[in-house]
């Protein structure tokens, strides 16, 4: 009996960890850009009605939103409706990067699919997507007050991850 | 002369070659220093690639920004810590050692010696378990041993 212990209870150990090794995405890498401040950009905008450029610090004092997409992003299409939702709930401003993307692309995709921004920044050789650590089109960052990344979303935003992480967080860095 | 002509037509073709990759500079040193610092870092888009290796388009960009930096004359170090600020220590295929890492730096280590010392312990047991046979144990295994029977 005691003999078998030992055996077993390497297997157990072993079992934990590969359950937790396997249960985790390893395409989600964490992002050292978490609770450090937004890295400046001055970029040309989408729809240049409102004004020529953005930049982050235009959003100082308020919590925001920023989602890295793109026309040519399939993953994109899946996280569309769940925006638009969120955009229609008027929440915090939505602000997209439109990440190495063609302009008329792009226009053509808000058009058609409905704009959930209340502006995209044209983000088109992907330097600035650099500095966010951008790697997987879409990504979204939750960014405070201050100009605080607080969390980052890599990969679609789903009415789970919305309702579970970021609505909380918006509710939380408001206050 | 002729050798010269050969290396220069060589170099053409190669360069013919690798038209896609549009090198910002010409200068071999600094293509060379690139790909040291490249093959170190991982490409995030196809994890199991190195930068250097990886055609994916981010690996493009990201090469393209270590070319300028090194043009700009940052040091190898500096280099690193702009890729890691941004991307964490993931993009490093080694890791450097701080308390996050002990663990997948000394595992390996730990494991071996655990083994190592596991093995030990249960030959010495087995010895130890041969040795302790009892006064008539002992008569029988001689009896059986010069093929005898009681």
């Amino acid at each position: 009996m005691k003999r078998l212990l030992i055996p077993l209870a390497l297997f157990l150990g072993l079992a934990v960890f590969l359950a937790i090794g396997l249960s985790r995405d390893p395409r989600e890498v964490p992002s050292p850009l978490v609770g450090k401040p937004a890295p400046h950009f001055i970029l040309p905008r989408l729809e240049p009605s409102a004004g020529p450029t953005f930049a982050p610090s235009d959003m100082y004092g308020r919590v925001w939103l920023l989602n890295v997409w793109a026309s040519w992003c399939v993953s994109c299409k899946e996280e569309h409706p769940v925006l638009l939702e969120f955009a229609r709930s008027g929440e915090v401003p939505l602000v997209g990067l439109d990440y190495k993307d063609q302009p008329v692309d792009a226009r053509r995709w808000l058009t058609e699919m409905g704009n959930p921004y209340v502006m995209s920044a044209i983000d088109a050789d992907g330097r600035v997507g650099i500095n966010y650590g951008v790697y997987g089109v879409p990504e979204t960052y939750v960014i405070d007050k201050a100009g605080l990344i607080r969390f980052k979303q890599i990969g679609p935003v789903t009415t789970e991850v919305l309702r579970t992480k970021i609505l909380p967080l918006i509710k939380d860095l408001q206050r | 002369m002729r050798v010269l002509f050969g290396l220069v037509i060589a170099l053409t073709v190669f360069a013919a070659h690798a038209g896609n990759a549009q090198p910002l500079s010409n200068d071999p040193v600094v293509e060379q220093r690139l790909l040291s610092i490249a093959e170190e870092l991982r490409c995030l888009v196809c994890q199991n690639e190195s930068l250097a290796g990886s055609r994916a388009d981010l690996a493009q960009d990201l090469r393209r920004e270590i070319r300028e930096l090194i043009v700009q004359g940052e040091s190898d170090a500096e280099i690193m810590d702009f890729l890691v600020s941004r991307y964490g220590d993931f993009i490093r295929y080694r890791p450097p050692m701080k308390p996050t890492t002990w663990l997948l730096w000394t595992g390996p280590y730990v494991l071996l010696i655990a083994g190592l010392v596991g093995l030990v312990c249960l030959v010495h047991n087995r010895r130890s378990l041969a040795m302790t046979l009892s006064p008539e144990q002992q008569r029988q295994a001689a009896v059986l041993l010069s093929g005898g029977r009681e």
